[in-house]
């Protein structure tokens, strides 16, 4: 029983493009458009400061925190149904979620501290056992309070369209601070993220801190809890700040990426439940965080998968050429023939495709030609880099058997590893340790 | 409130039955930190039922359960893309992946409702043991063995035995390939069992557990019953063994308890029944608190008694030490002085306990040894001198810094072996007399 | 002071009083406690019993006076900061509650940085550095809090050349600006010519004192010449019992 998103404002046909352009323009009638901006707000606050439960690996304690929320609304329903109170009222529910929230973190610190368990098995309890809690909690709200069980239920899967204007605003109000609070603290919040024993020493107060970032995580999915749903709001906490990690080695670029994918998410996710039936703005708005996540993680240039393997690719086809370069110096053979090639590739391992991509690659750099019978011949500059890597690979040999000991046997493995990785400084150090031992350099090619 | 065979004995069963499977399992997550692995996949299984009902459109246990199996596996697999490609830390890749399947279940569970279809987001998570009624429950033992009274068993206890009886073989058949990959994963993939797939075993089992129990006792019930017994009984004793034993007795008790308090405690005060399910979760928890607390050798309580007795033991060694040391001086000392000397121990308990055990002998304002607190002393004595002596002598610290160090090594049981004649301040290091 | 850590007891009795102006290294086998030494002194592990003074002022008091370079091991190399970003960190202190990093304490910092050799690298993120270059990059960072006791947890370990040579330089350069610094160190070869005072570790304080007084082969043997298999079984008992836990069956 998912709260149906039948709103006076949500239509059952397929919205137009009037009706798409005026909901993404924030003029789609009071409430959608308040429940827009209110979900934006949320997704920027939950972004930003996931970014620093993220950094501090504490990314599933927030799953343990919201699933703990719910016996905490249950329980604030009773109670002000029991005194007369309406129990619908967001305030009082919200804070019954709050303390129940932190008692849940209470509880799992308890446990790592006076327990053997795990920290996996500590939020596993906290979670489930809390939950059940709820669950009970609800069973009983339903049987014995039956007009008040909808909206107490509204919080599991969420309820966005049904947000009455104060509740937004209360819900935007607690994600600004949060934004604020967060900017304003960025950097104690990084210190103690980065080096916590450095912070301590350095005279900060790091259970202050710490503290101040896990409340900031509270009131976050507090105020998400309505609009998100208590299971789901803890992927607006995670997703961004793992989607905008790929793209940006930058604090403050994460923050501020984090921050937009995640105001972007709650935005769209909004602006579909408002415009489709039958779209829980909750799930929907989850779903386009997996969407950015997807694609950062495979395309992003920074860290993405695609753009790692290539740099990965570019490397070994490198190295793969260097070798190429290097045997037929060593050969003194200024023509490859196809049986070299591929006699190398066996003993190396490089598949065909690898074989022909880095031949293409050999020849637009122009170390290799077509010669003139079927095979390829070095170029000028080919001969000359094949020397330098010749000469590298002979001094790091030198190196390692006169100053490392190692057996003149055993040298060529580990010498093919790092050859190519010689920095100039490096190699300019090696000579000069070489030379102070009088062995013979390998002439330096005439270039 | 009567147990009634036809309205409650197949959700009771069923919440057994669910338990046994999950805290069966539970233990391998709990012994190799994946028990959050049990939460992501009994989240992320939705979406697979959901896709399996969508295509086959039918709810047979045999589609659900590969739906559900297949999602479970897809989520162990992404997760472990997310973290190895995408170099993303462990807890995170496992939020970003079940947070994401859950989110597509809810939606496609709502869209599916559009068509008139009937699934339920909410019975995912708590369940409806309470639909799992007995029609024409038999009335007469002769009854129960008929034919007939099984042919009317809910199917979703079928399918939980068949459950826990694969399980059962499954642990019971690898029980100690399972261990090893538990205790040590790449040595048990050295001995050629490999580990990762053992994993991805574990993990077949959880997803299976999890469809076969969702309908009946809801994933919440899942999540709890993966950890918490297995939790529990970790508390209770230190071998996988035992521990497997007591989960399973810690299971039972908890559906059984939970199923009860459910109930019973509503009605006393006039109320309807509350969730079983989630009753049975709470109940976990309680357990789990008293075994945090009352556990036999890692709960709170025996380690503050044993502590206390240590506290008591080190008083009562120190007191009679200090008589010996005002006998090797000269004589007995007043009850003044040996309160001063035990300063902020409590010296006047501590004395009448001493007194008590006949160790020593209180006369009036003095306070002498008795002849089997001269005995016990001085084997305190000894261990305090002779720890010195091993102090400065092998240690190489200095003389005068060792007496407090000792001080606090003279309580342990051990001593050092060698037996020189005097200790390093030239008193001399009493022989052992028993 | 004794040390214990988890309640076990991993100092005895270490008693030293470091004199000023001077480069210290503390040395010893693997397990003897050296990092748990400097931890203790700063208070990032607990103290069983006695008490660390800078300057005759416990802890508190002589804090913004300490600087802490701590092993390179101990953080988490991805983290999205540039070698910069790390440095200024340094300066956090400085710089007080709230307010952002301003572009002196950023000058401050890059002539840090440059102090190290490092300025070039000022803006790479700090996963793309040589385990050497991260070994600077704290160093740097410890500088920029201006200290005048510095303690180092391993700076010499596993660096190349470049950094070992640069790492010298600024400690001498340290020490001729008045400045005390204690080093935990592993490679003894070097000791006489880095150290002026050296503190041998074993669970104890085996000798400690002037470079050319202490470090002699005899108390060498005695530190390195194995552990105290008594003293460390005695540990163990004493962490037992303070935890309330029975012997281990």
């Amino acid at each position: 029983m998912i709260a149906p998103a039948a709103i006076a404002e949500v239509h059952d046909h397929l919205p137009t493009i009037s009706e798409i352009i005026e909901t993404m323009t924030f003029r789609a009638g009071y409430n959608t458009t308040l429940v827009i901006a209110g979900t934006l707000l949320l997704g920027v606050a939950a972004g930003v400061i996931g970014v620093f439960a993220l950094l501090r690996k504490r990314s599933l304690m927030t799953d343990a925190l919201s699933h703990a929320t719910l016996p905490g609304i249950a329980i604030a329903f009773i109670a002000a149904s029991t005194l007369g109170y309406n129990g619908r009222s967001l305030p009082v529910l919200l804070v019954g979620a709050t303390v129940s929230g932190v008692l849940g973190v209470v509880c799992i610190q308890a446990i790592l501290r006076h327990t053997r368990l795990r920290e996996d098995a500590a939020i596993g309890i906290v979670l489930s056992v809390f939950f059940g809690a709820g669950v009970v909690g609800l069973s009983y709200i339903q049987r014995n309070h039956s007009a008040g069980a909808a909206g107490v239920n509204g919080f599991i899967y969420g309820q966005a369209a049904t947000m009455r204007p104060s509740d937004v605003a209360l819900m935007g109000g607690i994600a600004l601070i949060a934004i604020l609070s967060s900017l304003l603290l960025l950097k104690e919040f990084s210190l103690v993220c980065f080096n916590d024993a450095f912070a301590r020493v350095d005279g900060w107060p790091v259970t202050v801190i710490d503290l101040l970032m896990m409340g900031l995580v509270v009131l976050v999915t507090v105020a998400g809890l309505q609009a998100v749903g208590l299971i789901l709001v803890v992927a607006l906490l995670i997703i961004p700040p793992v989607a905008a990690r790929f793209w940006t080695n930058r604090l403050w670029l994460l923050v501020l990426l984090a921050g937009a994918i995640g105001g972007l998410s709650g935005y769209f996710g909004s602006v579909v439940s408002a415009l489709l039936p039958r779209q829980p703005a909750g799930a929907v708005i989850v779903l386009s965080c997996g969407v950015v996540f997807s694609i950062s993680m495979v395309a992003a240039p920074a860290r993405g998968v695609v753009a790692t393997s290539i740099r990965r690719l570019r490397l070994r086809l490198r190295i793969a050429g260097d070798h190429l370069l290097e045997a037929a110096h060593e050969e003194r053979a200024p023509v490859i023939s196809r049986e070299t090639i591929v006699a190398l590739s066996r003993v190396r391992g490089w598949p065909a495709p690898f074989r022909s991509l880095m031949v293409f690659l050999l020849r637009r750099g122009g170390l290799i030609a077509k010669a003139a019978n079927e095979g390829l011949r070095l170029t000028e500059a080919g001969v000359e880099r094949g020397a330098r890597v010749s000469r590298n690979h002979a001094l790091w040999e030198q190196y390692l058997v006169s100053y490392a000991d190692i057996a003149p046997s055993h040298v060529d493995w580990s010498v093919d590893q790092v050859e190519h990785v010689l920095s100039d400084e490096l190699i300019r150090d090696l000579e000069r340790r070489l030379a102070e031992r009088a062995v013979a350099l390998p002439q330096e090619p005439a270039s | 409130m009567k147990f009634s065979v036809a309205s409650d004995l197949f959700p009771l069963l069923a919440g057994v039955l669910a338990a046994l499977t999950c805290g069966l399992l539970g233990n391998f997550l709990v012994l190799r930190r994946q028990s959050l692995m049990g939460d992501a996949i009994s989240h992320s299984v939705l979406p697979g039922l959901v896709i399996a009902f969508l295509i086959a459109s039918t709810r047979s246990p045999l589609v659900m359960f590969i739906g559900a199996a297949v999602a479970g596996m897809a989520t162990v697999i992404l997760v472990e893309l997310v973290k190895t490609l995408g170099r993303v830390e462990p807890g995170a890749a496992m939020g970003v992946v079940f947070s994401v399947l859950f989110a597509l279940g809810v939606l496609l569970i709502e869209q599916a409702a559009a068509r008139h279809v009937d699934l339920d987001a909410e019975c995912v998570l708590h369940g409806q043991l309470e639909s799992l009624v007995w029609y024409d429950a038999p009335d007469s033992i002769d009854a129960l063995l008929s034919f007939k009274a099984f042919a009317n068993v809910p199917r979703q206890i079928w399918t939980l035995v068949g459950m826990l009886t694969a399980s059962a073989a499954f642990v019971l058949l690898l029980f100690k390939e399972l261990r090893l990959a538990a205790f040590d994963p790449a040595m048990a993939t050295t001995q050629g069992f490999n580990a990762t797939v053992l994993h991805y075993l574990i993990m077949l089992f959880v997803a299976g557990a999890t469809v076969a129990s969702f309908d009946a006792v809801g994933s919440i019930l899942v999540i709890a019953m993966l950890v918490c017994p297995a939790a529990t009984a970790r508390l209770l004793t230190d071998r996988l063994g035992p521990q497997i034993v007591w989960s399973l007795l810690i299971a039972t008790g908890t559906a059984v308890g939970g199923y009860a308090v459910a109930s019973i405690v509503p009605a006393w005060f006039g109320r309807d029944a509350v969730n079983a399910a989630g009753s049975m979760a709470v109940t976990a928890g309680v357990l789990l608190s008293a075994a945090v607390v009352f556990a036999p050798r890692h709960g709170l309580i025996s380690r503050v008694v044993r502590r206390r007795l240590l506290a008591s033991k080190v008083a009562r060694d120190d007191l009679l030490a200090t008589l010996y040391r005002a006998v090797e001086a000269g004589g007995p000392i007043a009850i003044g002085q040996a309160r001063r000397l035990l300063a902020g121990r409590s010296p006047s308990r501590v004395i009448a306990r001493a007194g008590r055990l006949g160790l020593v002998h209180i006369d009036g304002d003095v306070v002498s040894l008795t002849a089997a607190g001269r005995a016990e002393a001085s084997e305190v004595v000894r261990r305090h001198r002779l720890w010195e002596h091993y102090l400065v002598g092998e240690a190489g610290l200095a003389p005068d810094h060792v007496h407090a160090t000792a001080e606090q090594l003279e309580h342990l049981d051990a001593a050092p072996p060698i037996g020189p004649a005097s200790d390093p301040h030239g008193r001399p290091i009493p022989a052992r007399d028993r | 002071m004794t040390v214990a850590y988890h309640r076990k007891p991993v100092l005895w009795d270490v008693d030293y009083d470091a004199p000023p102006n001077k480069l210290i290294a503390i040395v010893g086998p693997n397990g003897a406690g050296k990092s748990t030494l400097i931890k203790a002194c700063l208070g990032l592990v607990p103290r069983a019993s006695g008490q660390v003074e800078f300057w005759g002022a416990p802890y508190r008091k002589a804090r913004s006076r300490l600087g802490y370079v701590p092993q390179r091991e101990s953080v988490d190399w991805d983290f999205p900061v540039s070698a910069l970003d790390v440095v200024c960190m340094g300066r956090y202190r400085r710089i007080g509650w709230f307010w952002p990093v301003t572009r002196s304490h950023k000058q401050a910092a890059l002539a840090c940085l440059d102090r190290v050799g490092m300025r070039d690298y000022a803006s790479r993120q700090i996963s793309q550095l040589s385990g050497g270059q991260q070994q600077r990059v704290f160093l740097a960072r410890a500088l920029a809090q201006e200290a005048d006791l510095y303690f180092m947890d391993e700076p010499f370990a596993g660096v190349d050349a470049a950094t070992e040579r640069a790492i010298v330089g600024v400690l001498r350069q340290l020490r001729s600006s008045g400045k005390t610094v204690v080093v935990v160190h592993h490679d003894l070869q070097t000791v006489p010519e880095y150290f002026d005072e050296v503190i041998l570790l074993n669970m104890r304080v085996v000798a400690s004192g002037p470079v050319r007084d202490v470090f002699t082969r005899e108390n060498l043997h005695k530190t390195y010449g194995g552990r105290l298999t008594l003293l460390s079984e005695a540990s163990e008992a004493v962490a037992r019992a303070a935890s309330g836990e029975g012997p281990s069956r």
